[in-house]
């Protein structure tokens, strides 16, 4: 068996990363989970968090992005993600622009009176999961402010 | 007959619009390069998407507790017409094109007693529309500040769709768009979107579904739902790019053959204007000779 595989991280815009990788950490909505050459093959949804990806030499590199979520196969992993960025590229700036997001999802489905709590459940999970991952990397979650 | 002047007139500025068109040819060349690329970019994106898409929904369409999103609501009467345009004209037939084919929808389903509501994206075809149906005209996304299309302009007119859907606004949403073919052939397309349709997927590359190998965490349900209302923002900015693209490929063949008109508009105007000027001077001629004759 081959000892690594291929990762494909995809955003609508672009390919971000296409590399052979031993192993890929994956924030999944059910908890973590860590995908490696020969996985069962398994479609995971993601939340907010933190992709560690460790290459052939064995060096790890982290990403972060926004949910979505990867197709695991034999051989690759493919996630696809609405924004994802290095951990180095993660400015604070750009922490801000994704708390804004969720933050203003979080208003949106609290107004929806339709919407189940489910919805708003998710919602809130969103904006916690988004924080944590900030405070993770270094960021201040606070600095985000939302125009109302 | 037009004076010497009027003629040089007339030349000249038919040399300054074939510098404008000619300009603004390049301009849209370069441009649709860029949007060309933005395209291709956008490309695995969709591809993945649709093939996770085509396996999930194969297995869903069937059970009862599908999602409204792929099932529907149960009834057709109600539809609206995303219309996408650009925001500026001077590109030939594009804007008018995707207007013509969602008038011509709109008008057989008003024939057959629906009920059709529209959305416009673009100034052009809300300027277009708004003669006949503008009391249908229920929104309007303005993307003339937008100088790169983001995947954050298609969520958000996906989320206004969305939400327009949940709140029973439709039963049945479909967009209307130009497909890039090439430099000179724009493709207006039609392409429901709500309730979703099973993406066409190569025999072979389908993933997912009742019959395959994937496992789902969470379950099969909670991934569709999350990924409907995903896909839906992914056909408008796919949409949205192949748009951008036949916008400048439209206006480049126009500007093309402007410039290649004022051409020969140039060309028919010196013959003129050199005609003219011989004829006066053969008339001052004459005048000179046949006054030294008389003497």
């Amino acid at each position: 068996m081959a000892d690594t595989m291929q990762f494909d991280l995809v955003s609508p815009e672009r390919r971000l990363v296409s590399v052979p990788v031993r192993e890929v950490r994956l924030p999944g909505t059910d908890g973590d989970l860590s995908a490696m050459p020969g996985h069962a093959p398994v479609i995971v949804n993601l939340r907010p968090g933190m992709v560690v990806v460790v290459d052939e030499s064995g060096a790890e590199a982290e990403f972060a992005v926004t949910g979505g979520f990867a197709e695991i196969n034999n051989n690759s992993v493919s996630l696809l993600a609405e924004r994802g960025h290095a951990r180095g590229e993660m400015t604070q700036a750009i922490f801000n622009e994704m708390m804004v997001d969720a933050i203003r999802r979080r208003k949106i489905a609290e107004e929806k009176h339709s919407a189940g709590e489910e919805i708003v459940a998710a919602a809130v999970k969103l904006l916690a999961d988004m924080e944590a991952m900030g405070t993770h990397i270094g960021l201040d979650p606070n600095q985000a402010s939302v125009p109302d | 007959m037009p004076s010497l002047k009027d003629l040089k007139n007339r030349i000249e500025s038919v040399k300054n619009t074939r510098k404008i068109t000619k300009a603004m040819q390049m301009v849209a060349a370069a441009k649709l390069r860029r949007a060309q690329e933005a395209a291709e970019a956008a490309r695995p994106y969709a591809e993945r998407m649709n093939a996770v898409m085509s396996g999930l929904t194969a297995g869903a369409q069937g059970s009862d507790n599908a999602p409204r999103l792929l099932a529907g609501t149960g009834s057709d009467d109600r539809h609206l017409l995303v219309v996408m345009t650009a925001e500026r004209g001077l590109a030939g037939g594009f804007n008018s094109s995707i207007v013509k084919l969602a008038r011509h929808r709109a008008e057989r389903l008003r024939a057959a007693g629906k009920q059709v509501e529209i959305l416009t994206v673009g100034k052009k075809g809300r300027e277009q529309l708004k003669r006949d149906y503008g009391d249908r005209l229920v929104h309007h996304v303005d993307l003339s500040e937008v100088k790169r299309i983001a995947y954050g302009n298609a969520r958000d007119i996906a989320d206004e769709i969305l939400q327009r859907f949940e709140d029973g606004g439709f039963d049945v949403a479909t967009i209307f768009y130009n497909r890039f073919e090439s430099v000179i052939s724009q493709i207006p397309t039609e392409q429901q979107i709500i309730p979703a349709t099973v993406p066409d997927v190569a025999e072979g590359e389908a993933m997912g579904g009742a019959d395959s190998q994937y496992d789902y965490e969470p379950g099969e349900e909670a991934i569709l739902a999350d990924l409907l209302p995903r896909s839906v923002a992914t056909q408008i900015f796919a949409a949205l790019l192949e748009n951008a693209a036949s916008e400048q490929g439209a206006r480049m063949s126009a500007m093309d053959n402007a410039t290649r008109n004022a051409g020969d508009m140039i060309d028919r105007l010196t013959t003129e204007y050199n005609r003219s000027r011989q004829a006066a001077i053969t008339k001052e001629l004459i005048e000179i000779i046949s006054g030294a004759e008389a003497l």
